[in-house]
């Protein structure tokens, strides 16, 4: 197995760390830097659950390899909330909404809204809800998150 | 005289910030993946790739040379710790169940052998190196290949797991259809459904100490499966800790350990290092437990003016080989009717063995009955001739005729199915629709509504082995906090925030002064955790009298200390107070202080500390009734369903959180909208599960969910605090509800069949005439 090292910023902090080339950026923030927080569910680019921000960008952590991330800044579901730990607006807002129940998707979840209204951006709903055609929750129905991306928009639970 | 006591803080009722989203929506929770151990150990299985036959060969010389690669397990290493495996009801498995298959194969998916080794990556790779070879034989795959075929498990006399009722309809039922003006029959052909949690299941096993065992696993109760391993393994309990902090869904299929957990645990003893399981997708999907195969057929008689007057279903399940039940489903026909009024019901109903993954629990079990029983209805209204929601009216239990005991044996005495029915038709302008969908007809567009009720057995309790009382044990620390330690467990169900909000109610504390500790099989008490839409009303009530119990003794220590009397003590906000002497009042704090550290400041003989537990055993059963409405529009050129609308209105009793209880009718309702429209686990005729991955089986998504819209009714059950279970009904009225309104939108092509789920192409051929 050939292993490279490589490294990158997660979440602000700077690592360096060795990862065979078959390891996913996924697993590799979980396993060898312990960002457990991106959850890996199904693994093949379907759910969205493991989706991190690489440059700015939502991406399916199980479908990227970490030797791709050599030199990126990722950020992932424990950067998100302010360093005094405010929460984000797009946790605020799931939390506000009950748009998570067991949470195994909420870190993606929270991810792609979050890229999507970065730096400003004020994306209508209907760009906000096409993105989540990208994530499956089980739990909640969707209502919560729905709510949510309401709230986001600026048009009211 | 008591004007500047703060007002009692009602925390029962209130939408609350949950207490597990600051963890949640942090990354900061603990599933089982996320644990680890030094020396820990990674495990991965092989797998059958043939659903029946003899094992011929399996050489895994290669596999051991593996670097990275620490044991491989087959079930001849693993038969070194006898393991006595039970169904979820306690009672022994009959199938001949090993925990990797020995010497036989019965489905694909069956764990053949076990690699342990550095990392899931060489596990997996190690795995690919085995040698398996299997002589095949002809699988068993359906129900009728059951029914004929040579038997699943060899020696056993036939394919039949449990039987129920009898083939022939006894005469009093055929005697009522004779007489009957119409007899209506709906055959239901349910398919296979992959539960599909969010999170697979996974568990890491640690042998320690003497005989001691910890066990971190994705479950629906830690204490069940504590129960379980200590009477699979022969083991004291209290050898045994399992702990569960967060849980990314279960729906049944976490019940209880199964085979690869326990080869897991097993190996763990075996081998003295920590090991870790984590179950891929595809695992996932093709060799964990299924759920709902059946087929159905429900045959009613009407008298004239369409009052139902007998029944009689028969029933198949699909078990698959090996089953967490072994059983026929008998809920189906325990709980068809207890929301009607029906002189006679008769039944017959088998569970088969096949060749296929056995089944295991999912959200509403024995749902199958409303959604034959509610179909059916909408066909007999079409075929008398009468409106759908009338016949439920004619025939619909109501509050004057309770008590009424059905012929299963069901006695029910506060539902509400027909105050929930008045609530719903209400809210939802039927005239205006039926217009509405007359204009539409002759566009060529098809709306459709759909109307159903019923009620649910929840809670139940006492009656079944595993599904029993829970407990509650609530301490004011000296701080003036209070900690609950309960038995409760949370798959996203949200039962810290509930629990929180009964104790801070009845307490009279701060929602945010109260912590709930669950999760934890070394605390609190047994109880199955989330089965059987139980949590909220069995722990509701514990919780409940516990925090009363835990007022009173406050207020019999400050009326000692300050000299009052006890009914002049009143508990708000973490503050004591007296009424008439409002310069008295004290916190909380002050009291807990004392009761922890000044004895003699006590009344005479008093237990010392601030404590107090309450294991509540509830009535056996108590029922939930709701009434559902659904409209859809069928695109005739795509055979797309659209859902337009959607309104829920359920009588759970007291609610402790609104957005909670919204929260669990809308995950089951979007399972439902799955089961009927989307999801199935087909097998091919070799016994090959086909959907292996998230784009073979389609789970609900965004866009296949409408806004949900909900009336609640709040009629008080007879537990303590009056609630009702919730967390099922969406996944049993919802199939109904759907399949209701696209049967109602393409009547005008005839009567469609139920045989789900409704993909746009069955629909399309329903609609271009091609009946099977």
């Amino acid at each position: 197995m050939s292993e490279h090292r490589i490294e990158l910023t997660v979440n602000g902090r700077r690592h360096a760390a060795t990862a065979e080339a078959r390891t996913s950026l996924g697993e590799f923030l979980r396993e060898a830097l312990g960002y457990t927080g991106t959850h890996l569910a199904c693994e093949h680019g379907v759910c969205g659950a493991c989706t991190v921000m690489v440059d700015g960008a939502a991406v399916r952590a199980c479908l990227m390899l970490a030797v791709q991330a050599d030199g990126c800044a990722v950020t992932t579901i424990e950067g998100l909330a302010a360093p005094d730990g405010t929460l984000h607006p797009v946790q605020q807002a799931l939390g506000d909404n009950y748009g998570l129940q067991c949470g195994f998707c909420t870190p993606g979840v929270a991810i792609t809204l979050a890229a999507l209204t970065a730096d400003g951006a004020a994306p209508g709903i209907g760009a906000l809800e096409a993105a989540m055609s990208g994530h499956i929750c089980r739990c909640t129905g969707y209502q919560g998150i729905r709510r949510a991306i309401r709230q986001l928009a600026g048009e009211g639970a | 005289m008591t004007a500047t006591v703060a007002p009692f803080r009602r925390m029962v009722g209130q939408r609350v910030p949950r207490k597990e989203d600051g963890r949640l929506l942090t990354g900061r929770g603990q599933y089982v993946d996320d644990v680890r151990m030094p020396g820990l150990l990674h495990c991965a299985f092989l797998r059958s790739p043939a659903a029946r036959g003899r094992i011929a060969r399996l050489d895994i010389a290669a596999a051991r040379e593996l670097p990275g690669v620490h044991a491989i397990y087959t079930q001849a290493d693993l038969a070194a710790v006898p393991v006595a495996m039970t169904t979820f009801f306690f009672t022994p498995i009959e199938a001949p169940l090993t925990l990797l298959a020995d010497g036989r194969v019965a489905c694909v998916g069956d764990p053949v052998a076990m690699v342990i080794a550095e990392s899931r990556a060489i596990a997996e790779d190690a795995v690919a190196l085995i040698e398996l070879e299997i002589d095949e034989e002809d699988p068993v795959v359906t129900i009728a290949d059951a029914q004929g075929g040579p038997p699943v498990h060899p020696g056993r006399p036939s394919n039949v797991a449990q039987e129920m009722g009898l083939p022939e309809v006894p005469e009093p039922v055929r005697a009522a259809f004779a007489r009957a003006a119409h007899v209506v029959t709906r055959t239901i052909r349910h398919q296979r459904i992959a539960q599909s949690p969010m999170e697979a299941r996974g568990c890491v096993a640690s042998a320690e100490g003497a005989g001691e065992l910890t066990i971190h696993i994705s479950c629906q109760s830690p204490h069940l499966v504590a129960r379980y391993v200590s009477s699979a393994l022969g083991m004291p309990q209290e050898a045994i800790r399992v702990i569960a902090k967060d849980v990314g869904g279960a729906f049944g299929l976490k019940n209880m350990p199964w085979r690869e957990e326990m080869a897991v645990i097993v190996a763990a003893r075996l081998f003295r290092r920590p090991l870790k399981w984590i179950e891929d997708r595809f695992e996932s999907l093709t060799a964990s437990s299924h759920a709902r195969e059946q087929e159905i057929t429900l045959t009613a008689g009407f008298d004239a003016g369409g009052r139902l007057l007998a029944a009689h279903g028969d029933c198949h399940i699909n078990n698959g080989a090996w089953p967490m039940g072994e059983d026929c489903n008998i809920a189906v026909h325990m709980f068809m009717w207890p929301a009607y009024k029906l002189p006679a019901y008769s039944f017959h109903t088998r569970g088969w063995y096949t060749n296929t993954m056995g089944l295991g629990g999912y959200r509403g079990p024995w749902a199958l009955e409303s959604l034959v029983r509610e179909t059916l209805l909408d066909k007999a209204a079409r075929q008398i001739g009468i409106d759908p929601i009338a016949l439920r009216r004619r025939n619909l239990v109501t509050a004057a005729d309770q008590p009424m005991t059905t012929t299963m044996d069901i006695t029910v005495t506060d539902i509400t199915p027909a105050e929930c029915l008045e609530k719903l038709v209400a809210a939802i302008d039927v005239p205006a629709f039926r217009r509405e969908q007359v204009a539409a007809r002759e566009q060529g567009r098809y709306l459709g509504l759909g109307v159903t009720a019923y009620v649910e057995p929840t809670a139940v309790a006492g009656i079944m082995t595993p599904l029993t009382g829970e407990t509650a044990q609530l301490r004011v620390e000296p701080n003036g906090k209070v900690v609950a330690m309960l038995s409760t467990h949370s798959q996203g169900h949200g039962t810290a925030t509930t629990m929180a909000q009964v104790i801070a109610d009845r307490l009279g504390v701060a929602y945010e002064d109260v912590t709930v500790f669950e999760g934890d099989s070394s605390f609190g008490s047994y109880s199955p955790g989330a089965a059987g839409s139980r949590q909220g009303v069995i722990a509701g009530g514990a919780s409940w009298r516990a925090a009363e119990l835990l007022a009173d003794k406050v207020k019999r220590i400050a009326a000692h200390l300050y000299n009052a009397s006890v009914e002049a003590i009143t508990i708000a906000d973490g503050m004591i107070h007296i009424a008439g002497a409002p310069e008295m009042s004290r916190p909380l704090r002050e009291v807990a202080e004392i009761a922890h550290g000044e004895p003699f400041r006590l009344p005479e003989g008093m237990e010392t500390g601030l404590e107090a537990q309450y294991r509540y055993q509830p009535p056996p059963m108590t029922f939930t009734s709701a009434a559902h409405a659904c409209v859809v529009e069928v695109d005739a050129d795509t055979g797309f369903v659209t859902i337009k609308r959607w309104v829920s209105a359920e009588d759970c009793g007291t609610i402790i959180n609104p957005g909670i209880v919204e929260g669990q009718i809308a995950g089951g309702l979007a399972q439902a909208i799955g089961q009927v429209l989307l999801e199935h686990m087909p097998y091919d005729k070799r016994g090959n599960p086909l959907a292996a991955t998230f784009k073979d089986y389609l789970m609900p998504a965004y866009g296949d969910v409408p806004d949900f819209e909900y009336l609640h009714a709040n009629t008080p059950s007879q537990t303590i605090g009056g609630m009702r279970g919730v967390g099922e009904g969406g996944a049993i009225i919802g199939p109904p509800t759907l399949a209701n309104a696209i049967a109602d939108a393409l009547s005008p092509f005839g009567e469609l069949e139920i045989d789900l789920p409704f993909s746009p192409s069955r629909l399309l051929d329903f609609i271009e005439g091609k009946r099977p």
